[in-house]
């Protein structure tokens, strides 16, 4: 998994994050805000870009579809606004904050597979112009979400 | 991210590997539930990176190291070794275990030559399909048969009860299920070279269809060239003291090009091949005629009935069935079960039982069932996926062809 930590500390230094060392193989980027759904969250002023977590790409497998919003439509927090396809099964992806989508990730259309080789970094899903900043508070920090994945993986 | 069944299959239970470049590493061993059946090759597929989920009853793998699609690529590319434990082998016994089987399936058992077997239906009273199995003719007084995992309780139950009207009539049967046994798939086109290296008979004799008892790697093993992928393969089935022994030796001998394979790459391969998962594209109240099984009725039962619901099967081969299972291609997400299809116009002409992403086509295939009339290849349809439609295409299968080992 050696690989994992260069690709990790590339995106780090390309993000100018760091990263964060921890005991599980999924990689936790500090710095970034995380969803209970693990959807991962990168603020800039009152912009904000999502994706889905490598914990959460490492556990859908391969995706192979991604369902992707209209520019313009408003997405609330923690309600469903697209989808993630794998092999097998069909997940919903919900917005961890609120606001209006100004863009979309087009090149997943034709190159789904960046979710799982890129979950921070390429394959970035949409980017929304936030509607209330304050929603960000509600959100983990990735001390935090290292923790609700470890506990979530030992209940299962 | 919430919803989907493998998202919660793959949470349940799920091993993260021990990782050698790190201090601090998090093993996480769950025992599997204590109600979970594990196979004989369970601690060999974990020591494999195995990714162990619940499928009937037991604890199986639905992938290893490799993803999905990688590992359904390389079964058709080299090949794959499946632990297919979980299904129900048995023998059936006696004078009379040629005509008693007949009174369940639609196949023509007493047609069948020694040594060799097909796909068949056991069917209801209502002529629907309680199971499918792949049944062999080994002599005149031995047939072997593997049935569903998901269908052993149902099918146990139901052919013991009617051996016990058979036998209280008179009739010579009696069982055995082979629960001592283990049954591995190897499958791809280095499945014989591969298997060949651990026998001294000639595979090449063995046809689709064939079976023989023959010495594998140094135990006695029931082997059938068939299979749930489409490609050339096997069935062996192994005593489960044997079993590590005999998936060690295969993967040996192929130098690592056979991979170990878990269910979520034999379900993309079996829904490439066009074959039904029962369950899904086959169930109670629907029949092997609507099904697209007609061949698997044998030419005399369609002219004298004697198996159950044959009444309506037979009025089925005369009128045609009302619905018909298809396959499709389709555009945009892929099509799963209970997706609707409609017609052009938007309206629905029928439902998908089985679909997804096909890793060695690159696009989505799936089969389902319309309404006769609408099912030529070509149709165009509409596919409803999360409420919206999506354009799509029958298409007739098997989506990539088969690869049958059949005499020339």
């Amino acid at each position: 998994m050696a690989a994992r930590f260069l690709w990790a500390s590339r995106v780090a230094s390309h993000l100018r994050i760091s990263v964060a060392q921890r005991g599980f193989a999924s990689v936790v980027l500090k710095d970034l805000k995380y969803a209970e759904s693990h959807e991962w969250v990168k603020i800039d002023g009152n912009k904000a870009t999502f994706g889905i977590t490598d914990h959460a790409q490492d556990h859908l497998g391969d995706v192979v579809y991604v369902e992707l919003p209209d520019l313009g439509r408003s997405v609330s927090q923690g309600e469903s606004f697209g989808a993630v396809e794998s092999v097998k099964a069909t997940s919903d992806i919900n917005s961890p904050v609120s606001g209006k989508v100004v863009e979309v990730n087009e090149v997943l259309t034709e190159s789904p597979g960046l979710v799982n080789t890129s979950p921070y970094e390429e394959g970035w899903i949409i980017k929304v112009e936030l509607s209330d900043a304050g929603e960000v508070e509600k959100l983990m920090d990735s001390d935090k979400y290292s923790k609700f994945c470890e506990e979530e993986d030992a209940t299962h | 991210m919430r919803g989907g069944s493998l998202w919660q299959l793959g949470q349940s239970i799920t091993r993260r590997l021990a990782q050698s470049d790190k201090k601090a590493v998090s093993r996480r061993c769950f025992a599997s539930d204590a109600d979970l059946k594990k196979t004989a090759l369970y601690d060999f597929h974990v020591a494999h990176g195995g990714k162990m989920v619940p499928f009937a009853g037991w604890s199986m793998p639905i992938q290893y190291k490799d993803s999905i699609i990688d590992s359904t690529v390389n079964c058709r590319v080299n090949g794959s070794l499946f632990d297919v434990a979980h299904m129900c082998g048995l023998s059936l016994k006696g004078k009379d275990c040629v005509p008693f089987l007949e009174t369940l399936v639609v196949a023509d058992v007493a047609g069948l030559a020694p040594g060799t077997g097909s796909l068949t239906v056991f069917t209801n009273e209502k002529g629907g399909a309680i199971d499918d199995s792949v049944i062999t003719k080994v002599t005149d007084e031995h047939i072997y048969l593997v049935v569903n995992a998901g269908c052993r309780d149902k099918d146990l139950a139901h052919i013991e009860e009617h051996m016990k009207a058979f036998k209280s009539k008179g009739g010579d049967v009696s069982w055995h299920i082979h629960d001592e046994r283990s049954l591995l798939a190897l499958q791809g086109p280095l499945a014989a070279p591969v298997l060949q290296h651990l026998t001294k008979e000639d595979l090449s004799k063995l046809y689709f269809g064939q079976f023989q008892i023959l010495d594998i790697n140094g135990s006695t093993c029931f082997l059938t060239r068939t299979g749930y992928t489409g490609e050339d393969g096997f069935e062996i089935s192994v005593p489960s003291e044997h079993a590590v022994d005999l998936a060690k030796a295969i993967l040996e001998k192929s130098e690592g090009k056979v991979r170990l394979t878990g269910l979520g790459a034999r379900d993309s391969l079996r829904l490439e091949a066009g074959l039904c998962l029962y369950g899904n594209d086959m169930e109670q109240h629907i029949s092997p005629v609507e099904a697209g099984l007609t061949w698997a009725i044998g030419k005399r039962r369609r002219a004298e009935g004697g198996f159950l619901g044959a009444d309506v099967i037979l009025k089925q081969l005369q009128d045609g069935p009302t619905i018909r299972r298809v396959g499709f291609f389709s555009s945009g997400p892929p099509a799963r079960s209970h997706s609707e299809v409609h017609d052009e116009s938007g309206n629905k002409i029928g439902e998908i039982t089985s679909g997804g992403f096909s890793p060695n086509l690159k696009k989505n295939i799936a089969m389902g069932y319309v309404k006769s009339g609408q099912h030529k290849n070509g149709t165009k349809v509409k596919i409803l996926v999360r409420g919206k439609p999506y354009e799509g295409n029958i298409t007739k299968m098997p989506f990539v062809a088969t690869k049958y080992y059949k005499p020339s």
